[in-house]
């Protein structure tokens, strides 16, 4: 039975640490899947939690941190849109510039308002996003294996968790059942097809990177009021960049990001579970190899385990017309 | 040309278009009779394409009317024009290549946020406009997987569907074998019939003599003439276009072959993805004899030139030069061309030129180690100037100057600066790769002469086109090359009739 709980706890951690990956992986694939490349992944959910942190702990609502936390990395999603869409500037370069500005603005904005060092105030528990208890959880906690898969893994998570789920067909069924969908793959794969058929190039992309910039919002936020009771420097933690591997691995598809994430977010679960055990045979591993596994797996899987990864073909490219 | 009777389909006034210093329409006024084919030619950079593409509403016309059914239109965008009735098929097809051939059709037209009612309606009306045009595509396949001369069904279908009556086709033929260009003429005529208009873009004059009611003729940004198309002859177009005499027929004498100077025997090759392109080929060249590769493009023709000029390894076979084999893992371009076997490649933009390097920098291209450019390694600026100065001359590249970068040449100019580095290094063995493609005519003539040059020197030549009128005109053999293979050796005298049906793989 302790087994048994350990890997429950895991799994529960693996949901809980997958879900900033899924968001922002879920971004970066509205927005490269229109064309438009973004390494600022990790800068927008970075302003996001600060926003998100910053405006709960002064709003007193975790509603008002959400809005603050998507609103701002909207701002950020345009303005890397007016650099790359409407000026046609390098993507990334600018996703660049996005991450360096990210990093220092919540940082610095955050010692000035708050005077904390960089962090936002402890938030208490009405201002953050608690976890759910599901109906009947309690009930069945005792039923062995279905009833503790139910009430340890699938129960006991914040809305956003579930929310982030459900983005996964949602996001599935607009890429590929909708007018929405087919032109934002459109102006991704050959933007003057799109543009001859009638299909605003820039307005597609432009709404492409609006989406981006909402589930960005919506993984900072997760981090600073949900998995957190607050914002600290640095929070992101390189997650941005991993969601981007993650984008990849899944050959720009939804469902296929979700076990991406998923696995990335149960390596994590399982290097912090074993920080500080012993295994049989090669006694404690150090933390930091645990960690760098997501890393060293990417490029081993990119390198070849799951053949050429072909990114939208028009991705990087600004548009512009013949001649 | 005055249009009596109802009001034209289309009627532009006064276009008029600049790109910098570039003036690419000039004041140029055209009137389409509405249930006609009006073809328009000239060389590249007429304005054809322009023109069009300001009907189309690609481009904004910097002054002019455009006038459809009579009434005045401001087509500002693409939508503006597909609501005017107006469909385009461009020369590259603008399809999304991972979209099904009916994602494709409906992709701005959708009718509705979701997707599934506009798939079901197109999916219908495709079946109906395929069969009252005789153009049946696989709706469900995706563009990527279906041969060019569908693709191009799909544009035409794209255009219908979104109830054109006018459909302009850019250089619709360039890409399609002859079975397919007649193919496509049956539709046109069709469509014709069902009182639909068709503006027809091409160079190729047989194709306005073959198809055309009317023809306009362009000429620097402007319209030279517009004439009846029975009236004229393509001798009469071709000065036009031109604005003086050409010999559209390339004078060639009788001349007895030497010595096999390139002996290749059996060879294949595979593409970057691994897809075997080129299978079990044997030919052979001697001196003084042109040998012509036809075929559509992309059986195989670009990865033989590549193997040939050292580019890309062979899975297997030999090559002899002189009859010396080649060994393959020391066959590269600095070798081949220490061999005397000059390379004039398929495309000069991408392996041709170095299009931000000036002029004298892309003469020593590949010869950047000759003592007399770089001794002791450093460039000899002035040994350099003055040697592409007089290829300059000798080649006629307009305009004449060695510093100017080779992007600001026009397509014909920079076609002759990359033939002056390579024919003029006296090789023994030519190997040229589309030698006229996007070059105008007189440009053309030029080049046709100096290949025949060539071979009456003694130069063994390999001549790759696309175009069967330039392998017909050249070639002394030509070779038919279809999936990889080479299908049949004709004499330059075969019917083109022939020479199609090999080319699409159908005779032996």
């Amino acid at each position: 039975m302790e087994s048994l709980d350990t890997i429950a706890q895991v799994l529960a951690s693996t949901i809980r640490l997958t879900i900033p990956l899924l968001f922002a992986c879920l971004a970066g694939l509205y927005s490269e899947r229109s064309g438009v490349f973004d390494i600022g992944l990790e800068g927008k959910m970075l302003v996001a939690a600060f926003a998100a942190g910053a405006a709960a702990a002064v709003g007193h609502s975790p509603w008002l941190g959400l809005l603050a936390g998507v609103g701002t990395s909207v701002a950020f999603a345009l303005l890397h849109g007016f650099a790359v869409i409407t000026h046609r500037g390098d993507q990334i370069v600018s996703g660049v510039a996005v991450n360096i500005i990210a990093l220092g603005l919540s940082a610095q904005l955050g010692s000035t308002w708050f005077g904390l060092g960089g962090q936002t105030p402890q938030l208490q528990p009405e201002e953050r996003f608690l976890p759910l208890t599901l109906p009947g959880a309690d009930a069945v906690a005792g039923v062995p294996v279905l009833g503790q898969i139910y009430s340890q893994i699938l129960s006991g998570h914040s809305i956003l968790v579930y929310f982030a789920f459900a983005m996964v067909p949602l996001t599935w069924w607009v890429l590929f059942r909708t007018r929405f969908g087919l032109r934002l793959r459109a102006v991704g794969e050959n933007p003057a097809a799109a543009d001859t058929a009638g299909v605003s190039v820039n307005g597609m992309r432009y709404a492409a990177v609006v989406c981006c910039g909402v589930l960005c919002g919506f993984a900072g936020t997760y981090l600073s009021i949900a998995q957190s009771a607050g914002f600290s420097r640095s929070m992101t933690a390189g997650k941005g960049f991993i969601a981007l591997a993650a984008l990849v691995f899944a050959k720009w598809q939804p469902v296929p990001a979700m076990w991406a994430c998923l696995l990335f977010g149960f390596l994590d679960a399982v290097a912090i579970r074993l920080q500080g055990t012993a295994l049989p045979a090669v006694g404690i591993l150090p933390v930091q190899l645990m960690q760098a596994v997501p890393y060293i797996l990417t490029v081993a899987l990119l390198a070849g385990f799951i053949g050429r990864a072909t990114p939208p073909k028009a991705g990087g490219v600004p548009y512009v017309k013949e001649r | 040309m005055s249009v009596s009777g109802p009001a034209a389909a289309i009627d532009l006034k006064g276009i008029d278009k600049r790109f910098g210093a570039v003036h690419a329409n000039k004041a140029v006024s055209l009137a389409i009779a509405p249930g006609t084919i009006h073809g328009i030619v000239g060389e590249n950079g007429a304005g054809k394409s322009t023109l069009m593409s300001i009907l189309y509403g690609f481009y904004q016309a910097d002054a002019g009317e455009i006038f459809i059914n009579g009434a005045p239109r401001k087509i500002v965008r693409p939508s503006d024009a597909i609501a005017a009735g107006i469909g385009m098929v461009h020369q590259h097809f603008m399809l999304v290549e991972p979209f099904t051939v009916l994602e494709n059709v409906v992709l701005g037209a959708e009718g509705g946020a979701r997707l599934i009612g506009g798939l079901t309606k197109a999916r219908t009306e495709l079946q109906r406009l395929g069969d009252a045009y005789n153009m049946s595509v696989p709706l469900d396949t995706p563009v990527s997987e279906l041969a060019v001369g569908v693709q191009q069904r799909v544009e035409i279908l794209k255009a219908l569907y979104r109830g054109a009556d006018v459909l302009i086709l850019d250089e619709p033929t360039g890409v399609l074998t002859p079975s397919e260009a007649d193919h496509l003429f049956r539709v046109l005529d069709q469509l014709r019939h069902q009182g639909k208009t068709v503006i027809f873009i091409t160079h190729k004059l047989r194709e306005i003599m073959a198809i055309t009611d009317n023809v306009s003729v362009m000429r620097r940004g402007e319209i030279v003439g517009t004439v009846a198309t029975k009236t004229t002859t393509p001798q009469a177009l071709a000065e036009l276009m031109v604005g003086r005499t050409v010999r559209l027929k390339v004078d060639k004498a009788a001349r007895a072959p030497g010595p096999v100077v390139l002996d290749v025997r059996e060879l294949s090759a595979t593409d970057n993805r691994g897809t075997t392109r080129l299978r079990d080929v044997s030919f052979t060249i001697r001196e003084g004899e042109i040998v012509g590769i036809a075929g559509v493009a992309g059986n195989g023709q670009s990865e033989l030139l590549e193997v040939l000029a050292g580019i890309r390894r062979r899975a297997s076979g030999e090559i002899l030069l002189h009859g010396q084999p080649l060994d393959p893992a020391h066959t590269d371009p600095a070798k081949l061309r220490e061999a005397r076997c000059a390379h004039v490649p398929e495309d000069r933009h991408r392996m041709g030129l170095v299009m931000s390097f000036s002029a004298c920098e892309n003469t020593i291209l590949g010869y950047q180690d000759d003592p007399r450019f770089t001794p002791h390694g450093l460039l000899n600026r002035t040994a350099i100037a003055a040697d592409t100065s007089g290829k300059m001359i000798a080649f006629d590249v307009r305009p004449g100057n060695p510093q100017l970068r080779a992007s600001l040449f026009s397509g014909g100019n920079q076609q002759k600066l990359v033939l002056a580095r390579e024919f003029e290094r006296d090789p023994t063995l030519l190997i040229v790769g589309q030698p006229t493609r996007g070059v105008d005519i007189g440009a053309i003539e030029f080049i046709h002469k100096r290949l025949i040059a060539m071979r009456d020197a003694g130069k063994a030549v390999l001549l790759v086109s696309v175009e069967l009128d330039e392998i017909r005109a050249l070639a002394d053999r030509v070779l038919v090359m279809f999936d990889g293979r080479i299908v049949g050796e004709r004499g330059p005298d075969a019917s083109e009739q022939d020479l199609g049906l090999l080319m699409a793989g159908i005779a032996s």
